[in-house]
């Protein structure tokens, strides 16, 4: 069942949510999370997703600070409470 | 042991103490590799030292020949440990640095004398690296290492870090480390896991791409090649933000069993906390954390003596990785 979670968003994508730095989304996993942003704000679709749906090598997404590249991808559930943030790929070193 | 023939013979067979005291499992226990013992004072020493090795094997380096010059970005460490090294071989460096890195690295790059070239603080070390590209590009008779790209770099920490510790804790279940540019994980990660398949690599990231807003979209974000050249996702099994606050909190809980160390340290400490609670009940768990650094380039933070909001809210904003 979809539920609702917050997602914090990087400041280089806030001018495509309207200056928004946390939106609301239903969802049951990560790739819900990201479709439903990208309906809701066009703007941000090449950048969050491939054309064949898989995430974009610069973005980074997290589920309680975990990235889900190393959980199920965009397949992991997200249940009531889960904070999801973007990050972009930067470099450190 | 003897003297050593030069300070560069100290670089790497660094100690790893137990610290299971700040487990919040007491199955699982934890062990901190002090990188901080190295000459220059970080892990980046053995990288620098590898680089620059390497050059010289295959001839991008002349030992002796005067007039040879260096480029490298860096955030700090990598420069700093390559201006030891080429102070010591009588090379001169260039180093590329975000402008809003902590003062302490600026001081110890002109320590070894190295040349400091600023780019935007804005942009972070994406920035850092864009530069130093362009002027690679507009140098070509400059040397450009690249610790993001030289295979030297996680070579180092297959070579010795990864056996460094496989010797000291062969009982090792889990590594931790700062994700940089990856190449302690995938080197010291994938030599433990060769000897033991079972290793778990965790990385542990800052979010500093929450605040780096010189970036003009996600297009221009950033992944070393060498975590794609040598297929770093696959060989991660977790990677972890840690928040400012949460790495204070790390680095004091470390002082209290004497363990100096940077923030990003703190960081990884905070992973492995995260690590260790993950670990099934009644199941032993060796979990080895490696400290990229001490804590002397980070006194003007505050850390350990500072009220902590203000020290985390100071740590958003200047470079501590």
């Amino acid at each position: 069942m979809a539920v609702a979670v917050d997602v914090r968003l990087p400041t280089v994508l806030r001018p495509q949510a309207g200056g928004l730095s946390t939106v609301t989304v239903k969802a049951e996993t990560i790739g819900d999370v990201l479709r439903e942003l990208v309906s809701e704000f066009p703007g941000m679709s090449s950048q969050l997703l491939n054309e064949d749906g898989s995430l974009h090598r610069f973005v980074n997404v997290y589920v309680n600070d975990d990235d889900v590249r190393y959980l199920e991808s965009l397949e992991t559930p997200v249940k009531e409470g889960d904070e999801v943030s973007l990050l972009p790929a930067v470099a450190g070193g | 042991m003897g003297a050593r023939r030069s300070v560069l013979d100290l670089i790497g067979d660094t100690p790893l103490v137990e610290v299971t005291e700040l487990s919040p499992n007491s199955t699982a226990r934890l062990f901190v590799k002090l990188e901080g013992q190295n000459p220059g004072g970080s892990v980046k020493d053995r990288v620098a030292l590898a680089m620059v090795e390497d050059a010289e094997k295959t001839g991008l380096l002349r030992p002796g020949e005067p007039g040879q010059v260096l480029l490298e970005p860096s955030s700090g460490n990598t420069g700093i440990g390559l201006a030891l090294v080429c102070r010591v071989k009588g090379y001169r460096l260039k180093v590329v640095l975000p402008q809003n890195v902590s003062t302490e690295r600026r001081q110890l790059l002109e320590v070894w004398g190295a040349e400091i070239i600023e780019s935007p603080g804005a942009q972070g070390s994406n920035g850092a690296v864009r530069l130093a590209q362009r002027l690679a590009a507009d140098h070509p008779d400059w040397v450009f290492l690249y610790q993001y790209a030289n295979p030297a770099n996680p070579r180092a920490h297959y070579e010795r870090t990864g056996p460094e510790i496989w010797r000291d804790c062969p009982e090792v279940t889990h590594l931790v480390a700062g994700l940089g540019t990856s190449g302690t994980l995938l080197g010291a990660g994938r030599y433990l896991k060769e000897r033991n398949p079972a290793v778990q690599v965790w990385a542990v990231e800052p979010p500093v791409g929450e605040t780096v807003d010189g970036l003009r979209s996600l297009d221009d974000g950033y992944v070393p090649p060498i975590f794609e050249m040598l297929e770093g996702a696959a060989l991660l099994d977790r990677k972890t933000v840690v928040r400012p606050r949460e790495s204070v909190e790390w680095v004091r809980r470390l002082a209290d069993v004497g363990v100096f160390a940077g923030l990003s340290t703190g960081a990884a400490m905070a992973g492995a906390a995260r690590c260790a609670v993950q670990v099934p009940e009644g199941e032993q768990a060796a979990i080895v954390v490696v400290s990229a650094d001490g804590g002397w380039k980070y006194l003007s933070s505050g850390a350990w003596t500072g009220d902590i909001d203000e020290v985390a809210a100071r740590a958003r904003s200047t470079i501590y990785f």
